[in-house]
């Protein structure tokens, strides 16, 4: 798959369900992603180095360490796949939230949801996520993360050097994405 | 008992829970995501499982004793259930679970305290049959034997 070193794919998986979470992480080693598990969108957009009251960062900027920040900018996710159904903060909410931000916006995000709700399923994808997995999550549904992975990844290497954040230059990306998704939406 | 007889009590056990519907297709998904670095998986599921599910039919028993019973809550504690006996495979809590959630949107106390009864009787059942099955795993294991991949063509 070319010559650039392999460093396996990060995947960031959300669920408030100990017993969901330890399928999915199952489910995403086994298809040897390097996994990360939080159990809550506010400790998804922690662990992603987004904090929600951006502005009172600004103002209190000794309530947040700036190793940390720094530490998360270094983390790089590849794919977030989050859970629908969670209290607090929504499967949905956090997909709104990440397509906001413009650190965050080109990280292909997934959902989950044990309940087959049309409307829910669409809004989900119009509002960016690049599918929805019915849960109980198969292997065969794993697996149809790779093309989502790649395309990330390929734009790395095009855009080499810089990393996502401060950023302005993904145009060209977003029209790729947006055909993406039309083709996706064709096949449907 | 040798080795032999013991995988093939294993695999007759294991068919009848399918045949019995206990289990679905989703148990043998599970068994796939086992191998020899992670041997353990299914019974850590499983246990899981178990922990979570007698959570929730405590949390269950609780919210319907109650004088003024809300049936948001209980509707969400059965909402829960109903996914991971799901992603378990255990079909029968599940079917059991889906009757419940008709009878909470009803707002029926009678119906679903009957529904319970249901649920815990399934979920009993299945936890009883599931841990035979280990056993009858960790004999084999334990007399050098390995475990037989059940190929089911439901």
């Amino acid at each position: 798959m070319g010559t650039v070193a392999e460093t396996p794919f990060h995947v960031l998986a959300v669920d408030d369900s100990q017993f969901d979470r330890k399928l999915i992480e199952r489910l995403l080693k086994i298809s040897s992603y390097q996994v990360t598990v939080v159990d809550s969108g506010s400790k998804a957009l922690e662990f992603l180095g987004l904090y929600e009251e951006d502005e009172q960062r600004n103002l209190n900027p000794a309530s947040v360490s700036p190793d940390e920040h720094i530490h998360r900018q270094d983390v790089e996710v590849n794919l977030i796949i989050t859970d629908y159904c969670m209290p607090g903060m929504t499967g949905y909410d956090l997909l709104r939230k990440i397509k906001e931000s413009e650190s965050l916006k080109d990280i292909p995000v997934v959902i989950m949801s044990s309940e087959n709700v049309p409307s829910r399923i669409n809004r989900c994808l119009e509002d960016g996520a690049e599918d929805f997995f019915l849960k109980p999550v198969q292997l065969s549904d794993v697996k149809k993360l790779k093309p989502h992975l790649l395309k990330g990844r390929s734009k790395e290497t095009e855009f080499n050097g810089n990393k996502r954040k401060g950023i302005e230059n993904f145009d060209s990306s977003h029209d790729r994405t947006r055909y993406r998704y039309n083709a996706i939406d064709t096949d449907l | 008992m040798e080795v032999g007889q013991m995988q093939r009590r294993l695999v007759d056990y294991t068919k009848s829970l399918f045949m019995e519907g206990f289990l679905d297709s989703q148990f043998l998904q599970l068994q796939q995501l086992q191998d020899e670095n992670n041997p353990d998986f299914v019974v850590e599921v499983v246990s899981l499982f178990f922990e979570d599910s007698e959570k929730l039919l405590n949390e269950l028993t609780r919210a319907l004793d109650q004088t003024n019973v809300e049936f948001k809550k209980v509707d969400a504690h059965v909402h829960q259930l109903k996914g991971s006996s799901s992603s378990i495979g255990a079909q029968r809590v599940k079917n059991a679970c889906i009757a419940f959630r008709n009878f909470c949107e009803e707002q029926n106390t009678e119906a679903c305290m009957r529904c319970l009864q249901q649920v815990k009787q399934e979920y009993y059942l299945v936890k009883n049959k599931l841990e035979t099955m280990f056993r009858l795993e960790q004999q084999i294991v334990a007399a050098g034997g390995s475990i037989p991949i059940i190929e089911m063509s439901s």
